[in-house]
């Protein structure tokens, strides 16, 4: 999954509506002020480069992004490759607001 | 206990045999110790503000020494029913999943309760994680399948299969006399999704006054 794909129109709820919510959770489990996560872009590091993105953190990301953004995650999605960076968590939970 | 005896076990309390007496549970598992601190700083509030605070240590959590494998919903309810007569509790505050052991006939709040398929899903979730990075395909599922049959560690929590079977199964009951406090109320972010445990004192403020106007003390 690339950066560019967090680019793409989505045809579910704007783009703008889950990049926001998705910095909002972001905020709330990295304990990181508003300022901060605005500040993050589609290459900004996240699992594997913030020590607070522990396994148990992630798994509360996925089951907030379930709750706040009604979507669906299956068990072969938690791979970690789209946590790698912001635009592939973008990019895939938009992909998952579309399916939903 | 499983085999129905009773042990005891630790209460941290504020007690000057007052009126008002708030029964206090954790959130099980990862996020008690997210929210302990928190948790013990809204009683000290609480108690300068009249109300005696009591929180027990239910089997296998926390300072006890009970093994977490041989532990049950059930057994925890029970334990949290014993804990409410020990210390004449009035009212009982359930934080998180704590909602799920709360005694259902005492009056009183669930602080965003948690559905116990929730709660479980989030445990499993982080051991896959965990596998992954071990290089251990295993899923949530079959983590959730495994535990059913033969009990399973998630997250660093030995469970035993009756308590993944509870978990997997079981329905957020609320009872009709525990009234909601949403995270909305209180303001603020959850401090039980921190990597790190935290504190915030506003929040602690916020909800020892929701408490506190609800006993009709403010």
């Amino acid at each position: 999954m690339t950066a560019g794909t967090a680019t793409a129109e989505p045809t579910g709820p704007s783009r703008s509506a889950i990049d926001t919510t998705l910095r909002a959770i972001l905020r709330d489990v990295l304990a990181l002020e508003e300022s901060q996560v605005e500040a993050f872009d589609a290459d900004t590091g996240l699992f594997g480069h913030l020590p607070e993105l522990d396994s148990m953190a992630v798994a509360g990301l996925f089951t907030e992004m379930e709750d706040r953004l009604d979507i669906v995650i299956d068990d072969d999605d938690v791979d970690g490759e789209m946590l790698e960076t912001y635009g592939g968590l973008l990019a895939f939970a938009e992909a998952k607001t579309v399916e939903s | 206990m499983p085999s129905g005896a009773t042990a005891d076990e630790v209460l941290l309390g504020f007690d000057l045999k007052r009126e008002h007496r708030l029964l206090v549970l954790m959130p099980l598992f990862n996020e008690a110790s997210k929210m302990r601190r928190q948790i013990v700083e809204t009683m000290r509030i609480l108690d300068q503000s009249g109300v005696d605070c009591f929180c027990p240590d239910l089997a296998g959590c926390n300072e006890s020494l009970a093994p977490h494998s041989e532990q049950s919903l059930s057994g925890w309810r029970g334990a949290a029913a014993s804990a409410a007569a020990h210390v004449w509790a009035t009212h009982v505050l359930g934080v998180r999943s704590g909602s799920l052991v709360a005694p259902g006939d005492l009056p009183g709040w669930a602080y965003e309760p948690v559905k116990p398929s929730a709660v479980l899903s989030r445990l499993a979730r982080a051991e896959q994680i965990f596998a992954r990075e071990a290089n251990q395909a295993v899923t949530a599922k079959e983590l959730i399948a495994e535990g059913c049959e033969n009990g399973v560690t998630l997250a660093g929590w030995p469970f035993g299969a009756d308590l993944i079977n509870e978990l997997a199964a079981s329905e957020l009951a609320s009872s009709p006399h525990h009234r909601l406090i949403t995270q909305e109320e209180i303001g603020g972010s959850p401090l039980w999704l921190r990597a790190e445990p935290g504190f915030d004192p506003a929040q602690a403020k916020a909800l020892a006054a929701i408490i506190v106007e609800r006993m009709g003390l403010s």
